[in-house]
């Protein structure tokens, strides 16, 4: 940990939050001095969105403070924040859709006139200040969010993933005008997980791993494979894998295939296969279409191009009820999003059951209670607190969203990140579940955000960077950093 | 000039809307003319008035079902306090009803913002507590009203065709809503309707702009009761079909439900076009039963509709 | 195993009311029942009792079509005009077409304002309160022009809806004979049928429920039709009860029935309690009717107090469960 530096214009050490059971952070530090951009990275779950939201205000901190040249600014309050002269700029515009860019600028205060420098600047200089905002594209709010937060001249700018969804030619003027900001003598904190743009123009870089401050490096020629151990850490030597026999690629037609699938402005253009008895991996950092993807399969979403194919048949899922028809069984990334949670495990595990009208009558309660305890069984789920799920521990909830589809009969399983927050014991469990499922004939799609798990768990992982497939590696060869480095973007190889 | 018409154009479309009813409506009825006009005015007036209410809390996003009580209450109370009264005891009268549909609607709203109740649940309970409240004060329809009042919305003014009701209506929301619309109140009003995220973390107080929507919805639902009593020169404890009829006007009128978008000269437009629609039913000598089933059907039609817009607009 | 809150005084007794609120709801009814023998000693009786029930059977019934409408999330507020229109029909049309043929039109009938709440609930997402308003308002006015365009010859009610309503049997009155098997089916459904599972589980969570492969429209439709349907059936009870046709024989209840689930611990956002609790809570309704009637507290007190309970069982209630 480097000495606190006097001349540190923004100064946060010690910084500790909890969540329930869950420790987001727990010592996290950053320093930023005048003139300097400093890139703060993570890979994902290891705080740092959580590090952003207290550096801006919204939320209080456990322990810790937050300085901003030598003054406290721990305040629960974005509006505070920026008094005390940090400025975010987020990932999401925060802007209202319904008011015209000139009105944005009058309901924060903002000057007009360095805006209006700051939008040219920016490359935008015949944008409308009469235009809605809701009317302008996604790159062009970026743009509108970052002027007007320049032009409040903040001492420190907080960049949250800025570039991201923008196109080359603003993306260059951005990053222009951000090393412009630091040159300029202001500080900027750029949150990226873009080595080419850190390279570009970041002076440093933090790393946090596990809520802890990790690193704190500059940037040179040839430093993001340290970067990349220091986020994966000492596990990587550590990380046991089975020896499972190395699965022949069937030639019988693919349980799933997908191609050239496309939704939103994340996922551009994924395909793979998914074969009867494998577990496919799929790695990617946040945000690069993974949800996407996994909505479109469960049949939450449309997608705009592409196909999915189940068992050689084409689909279109208009509702969730179609891809349960079609095999296809979700178990989403945010457990709230998939429980009753004010209702009991039994109720909860069952609802698949009874979806269909020709259910609706009288539940053959014996039947019920023979499936919802084989699925209890073969889950392990802990039912001392079955009467409602909202007291179980965050994995016997887990259990619950994958005992559903146990119950119901699994043919293909989407599990999306299904070991987030939960504890080791019951990740083993599920690791064991899904091969079991996948020897028993299952096909099992397997995102996750620890590296580690690709090869616990799968026999393939295909790896989705910008909303493409970049590369597909085999278990074996799936060690942390080569999953790492390419799904940075940064050994792209065309997939097999 | 153009970008105005474009983005007024439902707007535009509503007053080419209306101008074409009273087109009919004077041929269905040749000697329809100023008096028609008046009478058409009058009675539109506290629909008018609720729906201004209606779509300023609507515009924050929120709801207030308990406008047609609140309206109830204000009526009863001028009409048992003016009883009687002179007319420069009346105006004291007048300014204390005011004051209390402010103080009714940030009750509403204050309790919105601290029980975190949601809206629609917490003014359907105000909605019987102040109809509780109007049939306290004054149990059956009763009372009186300054005589000035009722000059006030009767008749017409220099022009035949102007009904001094339109003027009213017209005044009293210009008063109180062109300020509020211009400052950066009105942008908050807005903001938090729009996106409450964003319209937090632009520094905007939400939950403080969201009492001000309901206090100001409580304003134009006092104004909304005084103009009953005005019409009627009594006061009424009954809530009339004031609620369900400024929601459909509201939507007619461009304000998506959910928030953030319209104004109220739309909602305006959209009450007098409701209003003509029925006065024509009676001038075909439809049976007013049955002129109230169209309307309400109307209603809840154009309720639909916008559901089914706003459900989109979320998925898109 | 663990357990995400620790036990204080008032989280356990907010578990208490939340798992089991029969428990305190049946003590504040005794405890009523007990003031008001106090305020007016001498009134507990078996006539007393027996008239209370009588009295507490239609609201519950009504209650009823709260509560199942709650429990996923929404609210009927046209069950007070269903039933009014099912009861007139019911008189009006018995002396022209029959006793039979006039039962299956005033069913019929409040069928039709069922499916029309359900379209537009279920298919085009308008939120239940306004949508079951619009249908009552538009229902009020076809009844209107019923009554004015039908030449009622005379109204007339069918002797066994008398018997049903008024009749008593052991002290007992006869309409326990519609309302337990009515009473137990419901409790029965809402545990044991999959559509009453279904509606717990789009309150609890719609999205779930969504994922979990419901088609929700379809249970929205249903649902409302169904409490139109019961509506309609206590309807046909309140005519032979009050023994008259009146244009708004019903509709004082519409509020009542919405205070009586609420109070009885169903929450008004879905997903928890049951027509159990439901049952008790238009006992005290009843109850606190008749103290507060003792008590010459005028109807617009009733109101505010009625309202003042919704909002404040609803802000608790939050409070209780807030804690995640």
């Amino acid at each position: 940990m480097p000495d606190v530096p006097s001349d540190a214009v923004l100064d946060a050490t010690g910084v500790a939050k909890r969540f329930g059971a869950v420790q987001a952070l727990k010592n996290a530090s950053l320093q930023v001095k005048a003139g300097q951009v400093v890139a703060l990275m993570g890979a994902n779950g290891a705080g740092k969105s959580t590090f952003v939201k207290i550096l801006t205000g919204v939320l209080k901190p456990d322990s810790g403070h937050v300085k901003i040249k030598g003054r406290d600014s721990t305040v629960a309050n974005p509006a505070g924040a920026r008094r005390w002269g940090l400025v975010p700029v987020y990932q999401e515009p925060s802007l209202i859709p319904d008011l015209s860019v000139l009105d944005n600028l009058r309901l924060g205060d903002t000057p007009v006139d360095p805006f209006r420098h700051w939008v040219s600047e920016l490359g935008l200089p015949d944008i409308d200040p009469e235009a809605l905002i809701r009317s302008l594209p996604l790159a062009s709010l970026r743009i509108v969010d970052l002027a007007r937060a320049l032009a409040i001249e903040p001492d420190v700018l907080l960049l949250d993933e800025l570039t991201a969804a923008l196109p080359t030619d603003l993306v260059d003027r951005v990053l222009k005008t951000v090393r412009a900001q630091a040159d300029a003598g202001r500080s900027v904190i750029y949150v990226s997980h873009r080595f080419n743009e850190i390279a570009a123009i970041c002076d440093r870089a933090t790393v946090l791993r596990d809520g802890l401050t990790v690193g704190d490096v500059a940037i040179e020629p040839g430093i993001e494979e340290r970067i990349v151990e220091m986020m994966l850490g000492g596990a990587v030597a550590a990380a046991v894998s089975e020896d499972r026999p190395a699965k022949t690629v069937p030639t019988t037609t693919p349980r799933l295939r997908v191609k050239g699938l496309k939704t939103g402005t994340r996922l551009t253009d994924v395909s793979f296969d998914l074969h009867k008895g494998e577990v496919l991996g799929v790695v990617a950092l946040e945000g690069q279409g993974q949800d996407e993807l996994f909505d479109v399969l469960a049949g939450n979403r449309k997608a705009s191009a592409g196909t999915v194919e189940v068992d050689g048949t084409p689909k279109t899922f208009h509702h969730p009820a179609d891809a349960i028809a079609a095999g296809l069984t979700l178990v989403p990334g945010d457990r709230a999003h998939a429980l009753l949670m004010s209702r009991s495990v039994r109720e909860n595990i069952a609802v698949p059951l009874l979806a269909r009208i020709k259910n609706w009558g009288a539940i053959r309660m014996g039947e019920e209670a023979a499936k919802v305890g084989q699925a209890i069984e073969t889950l392990q789920i802990d039912t001392r607190a079955q009467g409602e799920v909202r007291r179980l521990s965050g994995g016997n909830q887990q259990k619950v969203t994958i005992a559903r589809w146990i119950a119901k009969g699994v043919q293909t399983l989407l599990l999306f990140d299904p070991t987030r927050g939960i504890d080791i014991r019951t990740k083993r469990q599920i690791y064991g579940l899904v091969r079991d499922l996948a020897d028993e004939g299952a096909a099992v799609l397997f995102y996750t955000s620890e590296l580690a798990e690709i090869r616990l768990a799968c026999d393939r992982a295909v790896v989705i960077f910008n909303g493409r497939v970049v590369d597909v590696i085999d278990a074996k060869d799936a060690d942390e950093s080569t999953l790492m480095r390419a799904a940075y973007g940064l050994t792209e190889r065309a997939p097999a | 000039m153009t970008r105005w018409i474009e983005a007024n154009s439902w707007t535009l479309g509503l007053a080419v809307l209306l101008a074409a009813l009273l087109l009919m409506t004077k041929l269905i009825q040749p000697d329809f003319g100023a008096s028609g006009l008046e009478s058409l005015a009058r009675a539109a007036l506290p629909f008018a008035l609720a729906t201004v209410g209606m779509a300023i809390v609507v515009i924050a996003g929120g709801i207030d079902l308990s406008i047609a009580a609140m309206m109830a209450v204000a009526s009863v109370t001028g009409a048992v306090l003016m009883d009687g009264a002179t007319d420069a005891q009346s105006i004291p009268i007048v300014i204390g009803v005011l004051l209390l549909g402010l103080a009714m609607g940030a009750i509403n709203g204050t309790l919105i913002v601290v029980t975190r109740v949601p809206d629609i649940v917490v003014t359907l309970a105000m909605l019987f507590v102040w109809q509780g409240v109007a049939l306290l004060i004054l149990n059956a329809p009763g009372g009186g009203i300054a005589p000035w009042l009722r000059g006030l919305i009767t008749g017409s003014f220099g022009p035949d065709w102007l009904p001094r009701a339109i003027v009213f209506l017209a005044v009293v929301t210009a008063v109180i809503w062109l300020p509020i619309r211009r400052s950066k109140l009105g942008l908050r009003l807005y903001a938090i309707g729009s996106d409450p995220l964003a319209a937090f973390r632009s520094g905007v107080p939400v939950g403080q702009t969201r009492i001000v929507a309901y206090a100001l919805c409580g304003l134009f639902a006092a104004l909304g009761g005084l103009s009953v009593s005005m019409g009627t020169g009594i006061g009424e404890p009954i809530p009339g079909p004031y609620l369900l009829a400024s929601v459909a006007a509201v939507v007619l009128g461009g304000v998506v439900l959910g928030g953030g978008r319209g104004g109220l000269l739309g909602p305006i437009l959209a009450v007098l076009i409701l209003r003509t629609v029925r006065m024509d039913l009676t001038l075909l000598s439809v049976d007013p039963n049955v002129a109230a089933i169209i309307e309400g059907s109307i209603m809840v039609a154009v309720v639909m509709f916008g559901a089914v817009l706003a459900t989109r607009g979320r998925h898109a | 195993m663990t357990l995400t809150d620790t036990p204080t005084a008032m989280s356990r007794l907010g578990r208490l009311v939340v798992d089991r609120p029969l428990l305190p709801l049946i003590g504040l009814l005794i405890l009523l029942v007990a003031l008001l023998a106090i305020l007016n000693p001498g009134v507990l009786s078996m006539f007393w009792v027996s008239n209370t029930l009588k009295i507490a059977i239609p609201l519950a019934m009504l209650a009823a079509c709260q509560t199942l409408t709650m429990l996923t999330g929404g609210i009927d507020l046209s069950v007070g005009t269903a039933a009014t229109i099912a009861a007139y029909l019911t008189a009006t049309l018995a002396p022209l077409i029959g006793v039979p043929p006039a039962i299956a039109v005033a069913i019929a009938s409040a069928l039709v304002i069922g499916l029309v709440n359900g379209f537009g609930i279920a298919i085009c997402r308008v939120h239940p309160l306004i949508m079951t308003l619009g249908t009552a308002l538009i229902a009020t006015g076809c009844l209107l022009v019923y009554q004015r365009y039908v030449i009622a010859t005379g109204v007339l009610i069918p002797d066994f809806l008398l018997w049903l309503g008024t009749g008593r049997t052991w002290g007992l009155p006869n309409s326990l004979a519609l309302f337990i098997p009515f009473a137990i089916l419901v409790i029965w459904a809402q545990r044991r049928s999959g559509f009453g599972r279904l509606l717990y589980a789009i309150g609890a969570n719609e999205a779930a429920a969504r994922l979990s492969g419901v088609r929700v429209w379809q249970v929205h439709l249903t649902l409302y039709t169904l409490s139109s349907l019961i509506a309609g059936v206590t309807g046909l009870l309140y005519l032979g009860q009050i023994k008259t046709a009146s244009l708004s024989l019903a509709l004082p209840l519409d509020l009542p029935s919405v205070a009586a689930a609420v109070i009885g611990g169903t929450s008004i956002f879905g997903g928890r309690g049951g027509y159990g609790g439901t049952i008790v809570g238009a006992l005290i309704l009843t109850v606190l009717t008749s103290m507060l009637t003792l008590m010459q507290i005028p109807e617009g007190g009733r109101r505010i107090l009625f309202g003042l309970i919704i909002l404040a069982v609803t802000a608790l209630f939050i409070r209780l469960t807030e804690r995640s």
